[in-house]
C-alpha cells in the first residue's frame, strides 16, 4: 500500500508545481491586468489543489486532512472574491481602454 | 518529495515578485502579492510535512485568512482612498 501511495503522491506533486509554474510563468508574460487574473485563478485552484492532495496522501491522520480539506475549501472561496474584487478595481480605477490592451506591440 | 515541493514553489514565489517588482499598475502589484500569498499559505504547509510535524496546517489556514483579508482591504483603500466609507449612493440627493 505504501509504494501505491507514494506514487500517487509524487504524481499529484508534481502536477500540482506543473501547474503553478506554469501559472507564475502567465502572469509574467500575459499582455494587461485582466488578463492576467485567468493564470492566477489557475494557480489558486489547480496547483493548490493538486499540492495539497500529494499531501493528503501521506498522512494517516484523520485531523490533517479534515485540516488540509479546510485549507483547500477556504482558498476555493477567497480565490474567486479576490479575483472579482480585484478585476472591478482595475476597471473603475483605470477605465475599460487602459484596463484592457487593444493589441498594441507590447505583447 | 516534499523538498522537491518546497524548491518548486519558491521558484515560483520568486517570478511572482518579479511580477510585484515590474508590474505596470498598482493592480498587477496586488494581484501578484495575493498570488504571494496563496504560495506562501501552500509554502507553510509542505513545509510542515516537510519537517515532520503537519500541525503547521494550522498556521496556513490563519495565513489564508490574513491573505485574503489584506487584499480585500488594499482594493478598497485603492478605489475609495478610504477604508471606513463605502460607496456614495447613486444619484446622490444630499
Amino acid at each position: 500500500m505504501e509504494p501505491v501511495l507514494d506514487v500517487l503522491s509524487w504524481v499529484a506533486i508534481l502536477s500540482g508545481l506543473f501547474f503553478m509554474i506554469v501559472g507564475t510563468v502567465g502572469i509574467l508574460r500575459m499582455p494587461d491586468i485582466l488578463t492576467r487574473l485567468h493564470p492566477a485563478g489557475m494557480t489558486d485552484t489547480m496547483g493548490a489543489g493538486f499540492l495539497l492532495l500529494g499531501m493528503a496522501f501521506q498522512t494517516s491522520d484523520w485531523m490533517v486532512l479534515v485540516r488540509l480539506l479546510f485549507v483547500y475549501l477556504f482558498l476555493l472561496f477567497t480565490s474567486p472574491i479576490a479575483s472579482h474584487a480585484l478585476a472591478r478595481a482595475a476597471l473603475v480605477g483605470l477605465g475599460k481602454d487602459k484596463a484592457a490592451d487593444q493589441g498594441g506591440v507590447s505583447r | 518529495m516534499f523538498f522537491v515541493a518546497t524548491a518548486g514553489v519558491l521558484v515560483s514565489m520568486t517570478l511572482a515578485l518579479v511580477r510585484a517588482l515590474v508590474g505596470p499598475t498598482v493592480y498587477d502589484r496586488v494581484l501578484a502579492v495575493n498570488i504571494f500569498g496563496t504560495k506562501t499559505v501552500l509554502l507553510i504547509a509542505v513545509l510542515g510535512f516537510l519537517n515532520g510535524r503537519p500541525e503547521f496546517l494550522d498556521l496556513a489556514l490563519v495565513y489564508a485568512l490574513i491573505n485574503f483579508i489584506g487584499t480585500i482591504a488594499v482594493l478598497k483603500f485603492f478605489e475609495f482612498r478610504d477604508l471606513g466609507r463605502g460607496r456614495e449612493p447613486l444619484g446622490g440627493g444630499s
